[in-house]
C-alpha cells in the first residue's frame, strides 16, 4: 500500500532522514517510534506531503506520489495539538474538507450536513456539533480532528502524536476506541508516538527510529523480545546491562534471576510494588551500576539494604553497546 | 473576554483573583481623570453657546468639508494599512531573514518620530519637485497639497497599529492550522479566505480601528503636506486650531464636540463587531 525508498532528508545542516526504506501493507496499523529528533515526525510529513524529501521515493498502491501536493494525496492528517479551526463550529470543522471541493466534486449542502452529522456519530460526539473547540475537552477536541481528517475518505490514516496533549486516563481510554475504529474501518494508519507502551498497545508493526535511521520493524512481541540492536532493547521496555568480554548482555527486569549463591551481589536500595510484581532497585556492590528486577508478587520480596545474589537469565548479547 | 464572561454570570461573583470591586473602582477612577474630564470640558464650553448657533458653527460648510476631509482620509489610511500592515506582520511571523529585527524596529519607528519631522519629510518627498514627486507630476498626479498626500501622511502615521496588533495573533496561529486545512484539500486563496482572515479578523479590526483614530485626531504630519486649503485640503483638527488662533473658542469646542461624538460612536461600532466576532471565536 505504501512504500517508502530510500528516503533523505535534511534540515540545514542536521540529516533527518538517512536513506530510510519501508513498506507498508494495506489496512495495517503501524506505529513510527522513536526519541524526539529520531525523524520519525518528517518521515510522517512526508508520507503525508507537508514535508518534500531530498531523495527517494513514496509511493502509494505502486504509484509514484512524491510530487504530488498534500491535498491531492488523499491522506487524513491528526496533529498532536488538534489544529482545529477555532471560528467554525464543531460541524464547519468536520465538513472543512467538503466543502472546499471543487463546485462540480462537492456534495450538496444537505448531503454535507448529513456526512458531518455521521462522522461525529462515529466518533461518539452526537449532538456537540454546534459547540465551539473551544467548548469541548482535549480528548473531544481530538476526535474532533479525527472526524475532520476522515470526511475526505481519506485511504491512508496519519497520526502525529495524537494523544500526546491529553492526560494518561483520556489517553488511554482513546487509544482502545482507536484501535476499535481501526478495526471497523480498515483504514491504512500510521501514527507517531515517543511512547513505547502506546506504541506496543496500538500497533500491528512497530518501526522503531533513531537518528535518521530504521533500527528494527517488526511486531510489538518481536520489537520487545528480539530486539535487533542495544538501541531498540534501551528504548523498548526497561533493560538491565551487564558487562561481557564480547560487549554486554541485556536483560529485562523480569528475566533477571535471584540466586542462593554465586551471582553478582547486590545491595537492595528499594523495594516498591510495580502492578503485579515486586519491582526490586539495587547496586552492584562496589559499583555505580543499578539494577532493576522485578520479582513474582507471590514470592517474599528482600528488604532495603539486603544483598542478594543476582545472575543474568535470558539475555540478549549486543557488541559495545 | 473574562469581563464579558464575569458580566454574564453576575454582577459579582466569586472568583479565585481578589478584588473585582477595587479594580474596577481604579479603572473608572483612572479612565474619569486621564478622559472622562478633559473631554467633559469641552462639552461645557460649546454648551455656553446657543443650540443654533451651535449647528451653525459645527455644521458649517467649510466644518462640513473638514469632518468629511478627516475621517475619509483616516479611512482610506487606514484600510490601506490594514492591507499592508498585514503583509508585514505575516512577513515578520512566517519568515526569518537577516536583518529581522531592524526591520521590525523600523515599524515602531513612525511612533517615535516627531510628527512634524515625518510631514516635512514627506513634503519634501512628494512635492512636485521632490524625489518621488517630480515622476509623478509629469503623469498629471498631485501628491502633495492634495487628499492623497493627506492619506500617505496617515498611512505614515498609522502602519504600526495594524503590524503590532495582528502580529502575536499570527504567530498564535500557527503553521498547523493551515497545514490542517492542505490536508484537507484547500487551496491557497480558500485558506486564507476561510482559516487565516476569520482568525486574525478581531485583531485586524483593532488594528484598523487604532489606526483610523490616529488618523482622525493626527495633526502635526498632516498639516505640512496637506496644504490646508479651506473647504479643500483642511482638516477638521485644523481647523479646530485656526479657530483657537481667531479667538473663537466657543467655535472650535463645537467642531471639537461633533468630532468627539462621531469618533467615538465609529469606535463603539467596531467594539462591538469585534465582541461579537470573539464570543463566535471564544477558547
Amino acid at each position: 500500500m505504501i512504500e517508502v525508498r530510500n528516503i533523505t532528508k535534511r534540515f540545514g545542516d542536521f540529516a533527518a532522514l538517512h536513506g530510510v526504506d519501508l513498506h507498508i501493507r494495506p489496512g495495517e496499523f503501524i506505529a513510527l517510534l522513536g526519541p524526539s529528533g529520531s525523524g520519525k515526525t518528517t518521515l510522517l510529513r512526508i508520507i503525508a506531503g507537508l514535508e518534500f524529501q531530498d531523495g527517494g521515493q513514496v509511493l502509494f498502491s505502486g504509484e509514484d506520489v512524491s510530487n504530488r501536493k498534500v491535498g491531492d494525496r488523499g491522506v487524513g492528517f491528526v496533529f498532536q495539538q488538534y489544529a482545529l479551526f477555532r471560528h467554525m463550529t464543531v460541524a464547519q470543522n468536520v465538513a472543512f474538507g467538503l466543502t472546499v471541493k471543487k463546485r462540480r466534486e462537492r456534495p450538496k449542502r444537505a448531503e454535507i450536513k448529513a456526512r458531518a452529522e455521521e462522522l461525529l456519530g462515529l466518533v461518539q460526539l452526537n449532538g456537540l456539533g454546534s459547540r465551539y473547540p473551544g467548548q469541548l475537552s482535549g480528548g473531544q477536541r481530538q476526535r474532533v480532528a479525527l472526524a475532520r481528517a476522515l470526511a475526505i475518505g481519506p485511504k491512508v490514516l496519519l497520526l502525529d502524536e495524537p494523544f500526546g496533549a491529553l492526560d494518561a486516563k483520556v489517553r488511554k481510554d482513546l487509544r482502545r476506541w482507536l484501535r476499535e475504529l481501526h478495526e471497523q474501518m480498515g483504514l491504512t494508519t500510521i501514527f507517531v508516538t515517543h511512547d513505547q507502551e502506546e506504541a506496543l498497545e496500538l500497533a500491528d508493526r512497530v518501526v522503531v527510529m533513531d537518528h535518521g535511521v530504521i533500527e528494527q520493524v517488526g511486531t510489538p512481541e518481536q520489537v520487545y523480545m528480539e530486539p535487533a540492536s542495544a538501541f531498540v532493547s534501551q528504548f523498548v521496555g526497561e533493560t538491565n546491562l551487564f558487562p561481557s568480554p564480547e560487549g554486554s548482555l541485556h536483560v529485562r527486569p523480569h528475566d533477571v534471576e535471584i540466586v542462593a549463591n554465586g551471582g553478582e551481589a547486590v545491595v537492595v536500595g528499594n523495594v516498591f510494588r510495580k502492578g503485579s510484581a515486586w519491582r526490586i532497585e539495587g547496586k552492584v556492590t562496589g559499583t555505580d551500576r543499578v539494577v532493576e528486577i522485578d520479582l513474582d508478587a507471590k514470592a517474599t520480596a528482600p528488604a532495603v539494604g539486603d544483598t542478594i545474589q543476582i545472575s543474568p537469565g535470558r539475555s540478549k548479547l549486543f557488541a559495545g553497546g | 473576554m473574562t469581563t464579558t464572561i464575569a458580566l454574564k454570570r453576575g454582577w459579582r461573583r466569586p472568583a479565585v483573583l481578589p478584588g473585582f470591586p477595587a479594580a474596577f473602582g481604579l479603572t473608572i477612577g483612572w479612565l474619569t481623570l486621564i478622559v472622562l474630564i478633559p473631554v467633559s470640558t469641552i462639552f461645557l464650553k460649546s454648551a455656553g453657546m446657543g443650540w443654533h448657533e451651535f449647528l451653525a458653527v459645527g455644521f458649517s460648510p467649510r466644518a462640513l468639508a473638514a469632518y468629511r476631509l478627516s475621517f475619509g482620509t483616516a479611512a482610506a489610511a487606514g484600510l490601506v494599512n490594514a492591507f499592508f500592515g498585514l503583509i508585514v506582520a505575516w512577513v515578520l511571523v512566517r519568515y526569518p531573514f537577516p536583518g529581522k529585527q531592524v526591520v521590525s524596529a523600523l515599524v515602531d519607528l513612525p511612533f517615535a518620530l516627531p510628527t512634524a519631522v515625518a510631514g516635512i519629510a514627506l513634503t519634501a518627498l512628494y512635492a512636485p519637485n521632490g524625489w518621488i514627486g517630480q515622476f509623478l507630476a509629469p503623469l498629471g498626479i498631485k501628491v502633495a497639497f492634495t487628499p492623497i498626500g493627506i492619506v500617505i501622511a496617515l498611512v505614515f502615521i498609522g502602519l504600526p497599529f495594524v503590524v503590532r496588533s495582528v502580529e502575536p495573533v499570527l504567530a498564535d496561529l500557527g503553521n498547523d492550522v493551515e497545514e490542517a486545512a492542505a490536508t484537507l484539500g484547500a487551496n491557497r486563496p480558500q485558506i486564507m479566505a476561510r482559516v487565516i482572515l476569520p482568525a486574525i479578523g478581531p485583531a485586524l479590526l483593532t488594528g484598523f480601528a487604532m489606526a483610523f483614530a490616529r488618523g482622525v485626531g493626527e495633526y502635526g504630519s498632516v498639516i505640512f503636506i496637506a496644504g490646508n486649503m479651506p473647504g479643500r485640503t483642511e482638516i477638521a483638527p485644523l481647523l479646530i486650531v485656526t479657530q483657537l488662533e481667531q479667538y473663537e473658542v466657543a467655535a472650535a469646542t463645537a467642531i471639537a464636540t461633533i468630532m468627539m461624538l462621531a469618533s467615538f460612536a465609529i469606535l463603539l461600532l467596531i467594539n462591538l463587531i469585534q465582541a461579537w466576532t470573539r464570543v463566535r471565536g471564544a477558547e
